[in-house]
């Protein structure tokens, strides 16, 4: 890799082997799954039908708005990557959920799917203008949300890391975070 | 509460039927140990406009004291800045200040 630089004139530009392409691909692919707008909400609270609302008329409602789940996803990584938009105040926090996260769902989804547009398989020069950087910046990060979440990321990412024998199956996640990482920072420099 | 964080400079709609309340909305950052704090800065001076030395400051707060007033003013403005963070992947709720 040629970590992000600007270029005159605008945009930025960087240079990715075939294998770290394929691996940014796959890594955004699964995050983009994940954030899946049409995945079923696995929270119990759909947007709220009372008795007696009419039916049919509510369930044309879900299918235009989307779940709209008012509870927090079970999986840690989701509920890290669609938080709650309120602290100590559930109900608040579930009104806020019901009316944003369709969104958020969304936004995360395109951004992802902005980042592959500009990502070719096999790799090489990737040139990107700054709304496309914002795109890459946003799922990159998600996918290190994501993993961080996983691999139960502190503050202290290098000592956790350097506890870890090389052949322990986590090692080779830590070295993917770090170099994730090293990728986000040259792109928010080379944006500066 | 980091009150001296509070930024004055946030538009906030105001009309005779809108008064600004003497106890504002914030949004509020929590420290995270994912986010990388060159990008935690970058967001706020593009999200808010803030110059870099507030992003900055911003930013250090958030990293030290595991949270910061990001932005003051009405309560609508204040969820839909918690939007906009959260699809920069940063932790971020809304609060009625005290």
């Amino acid at each position: 890799m040629e970590p992000f630089r600007s270029v005159r004139g605008g945009g930025t530009r960087a240079w990715l082997a075939a294998a770290e392409a394929s691996l940014l691909r796959s890594l955004v692919g699964q995050v983009m799954s994940l954030v899946e707008p049409d995945a079923p909400a696995d929270g119990p609270g759909t947007a709220g039908s009372e008795p007696g609302e009419d039916a049919e008329l509510a369930a044309l409602e879900a299918m235009v708005q989307g779940p709209g789940a008012d509870t927090p996803p079970e999986d840690p990584v989701l509920a890290r990557l669609l938080p709650d938009g309120y602290r100590d105040d559930p109900e608040a926090a579930g009104e806020f959920r019901k009316y944003t996260e369709p969104a958020l769902r969304s936004a995360k989804h395109q951004a992802a799917q902005e980042m592959l547009d500009t990502l070719p398989e096999e790799g090489g020069r990737i040139q990107l203008t700054q709304d496309q950087a914002l795109s890459w910046l946003k799922a990159l990060n998600d996918v290190r949300l994501a993993l961080g979440v996983r691999l139960g990321v502190t503050e202290e990412f290098e000592e956790q890391w350097s506890r870890l024998k090389p052949d322990d199956p986590q090692w080779s996640a830590f070295e993917v975070y770090a170099w994730l990482g090293a990728v986000q920072e040259s792109l928010v420099q080379a944006l500066k | 509460m980091v009150v001296s964080a509070a930024p004055a400079e946030v538009e906030v709609p105001r009309s005779a039927d809108n008064p600004v309340s003497d106890k504002p909305w914030v949004t509020i950052v929590w420290n995270d140990p994912v986010n990388l704090m060159s990008y935690v800065t970058y967001v706020f001076q593009h999200v808010f406009g803030y110059p870099k030395k507030k992003a900055t400051k911003l930013m250090l707060d958030v990293h030290h004291k595991g949270k910061a007033v990001v932005a003051a003013g009405a309560r609508e403005s204040m969820e839909r800045n918690v939007e906009i963070l959260h699809g920069y992947g940063l932790w971020a709720t809304v609060k009625q200040d005290k």
